[in-house]
C-alpha cells in the first residue's frame, strides 16, 4: 500500500533530472527491486500509471528488475541464495547472516529526449 | 539519452530518519518502533511495560493510528507523555512524521521512546524511523504462519515478542514449531513468549528492555 509513496518520491526525482538534463520526454525509468523488500512489482506498476499522468513521463514504461535473496554468513563467511525462508548458513549452521542482495529499491537510470 | 541515477527509493525517508537517530543520541534516548499486526496486542503489552518502568524512568510514546486517538488515551492514564500520531489512511508512520512531534517533546527529561507504529507488518518494515531497533510483536490467535507469509519484519527487528501465550491450550499454534521457524529467518532475533494480560514472561522481556536502556545511557556518557 506504501507503494504509491514510493512511486511518487521516484518520479519526483526522475522529473527533476530530467529538467536538469532538459529532456522533455522521457521513455523508459528502470529500477530494481529486491525480493526483499515489501514492495509489490504489480502496485509499483500501478501507482507508475496513475502518478505519470500529465508529467514529461505520460508515455513512459516503468521496467522493474527483481533481485533475488542473497546473504552471507557472518561466522564462516559462505555467501549463498537461499532456499524457502533457511536464511540460515546452509554450510555452518549458523544463524548470523546478512543480506547481501535482495533490499535493492533504487532507480538504476531513465531514457528520454 | 539515458541518465544513470543509482537513487534510492527511500532516500529522502533514510536521511530524515538519521537525523532523528542523531537527536535520540544527543539525548541519550533509547527509541524503540513496535510493529505487530492489528489485534496483536502491542497497546496492552505497552500499558504492562509502562506499569513496570515509568517508576524508573521517563519514557513517552508516539502512537501511530491511521485515525483514533483510543490507543493514546489508555496510555494517557499511565501518567506519561504520550503524542498521537494521525497517518490519515497511511499504513505506515515515516521519519518525517517522526521528526515533526521531536520537536514537541520534553527530548532532555526523557529516557526511552517507545514508538507504537500503525498495525500492519508489511509496510512499516521498510521505513526507518531512527529508531535504535524494531520490535516485532506476534499473537497466538493469528496462528503460525505469520513469519513465514511477512519474513522482512522478523529480518529487520532486533527482538519478536510472541504475545497471548495463556492462548495456546485453545489454539493449534505450535510454539516451538514458530520459534524455530522465526530462528531460520533472522538467528540474532531475542525471542520473548509472553501473555501481556496474564504477566507469564513479561518479567524477562522487562528486564530485556531495561537493560537495552542502560545500555544506551551508558555509551553515551562514554
Amino acid at each position: 500500500m506504501h507503494e504509491l509513496a514510493l512511486v511518487q518520491g521516484l518520479l519526483e526525482s526522475v522529473l527533476e533530472q530530467a529538467k536538469k538534463h532538459q529532456i522533455k520526454k522521457i521513455e523508459r525509468v528502470k529500477i530494481v527491486v529486491g525480493d526483499m523488500t515489501s514492495a509489490m512489482p504489480e502496485s509499483l506498476q500501478f501507482a507508475f500509471e496513475v502518478l505519470r499522468r500529465d508529467t514529461p513521463a505520460g508515455e513512459a514504461v516503468l521496467e522493474i528488475e527483481r533481485r533475488p535473496v542473497k546473504l552471507t554468513c557472518q561466522e564462516c563467511h559462505f555467501v549463498f541464495r537461499p532456499e524457502g525462508l533457511k536464511y540460515s548458513c546452509p554450510q555452518c549452521v549458523s544463524g548470523r547472516t546478512s543480506i547481501v542482495e535482495g533490499r535493492e529499491l533504487f532507480v538504476e537510470y531513465f531514457e528520454g529526449e | 539519452m539515458k541518465v544513470f541515477m543509482a537513487r534510492d527509493l527511500l532516500q529522502t525517508n533514510a536521511g530524515m530518519a538519521q537525523r532523528n537517530r542523531g537527536v535520540f543520541s544527543r539525548h541519550n534516548i533509547l527509541a524503540i518502533n513496535l510493529i505487530s499486526s492489528p489485534g496483536a496486542g502491542k497497546t496492552t503489552l505497552l500499558e504492562k511495560m509502562l506499569d513496570a518502568l515509568a517508576g524508573e524512568m521517563n519514557i513517552a510514546v508516539i502512537e501511530g493510528d491511521i485515525y483514533t486517538s483510543r490507543d493514546a488515551q489508555r496510555l494517557e492514564d499511565k501518567g506519561v507523555e504520550v503524542i498521537q500520531i494521525n497517518t490519515a489512511g497511511a499504513c505506515h508512520l515515516d521519519a518525517g512524521m517522526i521528526a515533526g512531534v521531536l520537536k514537541e517533546m520534553p527530548l532532555e527529561k526523557l529516557d526511552m521512546i517507545v514508538i507504537e507504529n500503525v498495525g500492519n507488518l508489511v509496510c512499516p518494515a521498510e521505513f526507518d524511523l531512527g529508531e535504535d531497533f524494531k520490535i516485532s510483536v506476534l499473537s497466538v490467535s493469528e496462528g503460525s504462519d505469520k513469519p513465514a507469509k511477512y519474513p522482512l519484519i522478523f529480518r529487520q527487528s532486533r527482538a519478536c515478542i510472541i504475545n497471548k501465550i495463556d492462548l495456546i491450550p485453545y489454539t493449534d499454534f505450535q510454539l516451538e514449531q514458530v520459534i524455530d521457524e522465526i530462528k531460520d529467518i533472522n538467528g540474532n532475533l531475542e525471542i520473548f513468549p509472553v501473555s501481556a494480560t496474564k504477566g507469564d514472561g513479561m518479567g524477562a522481556w522487562i528486564s530485556w528492555i531495561r537493560d537495552m536502556q542502560k545500555g544506551k545511557s551508558r555509551s553515551a556518557g562514554e
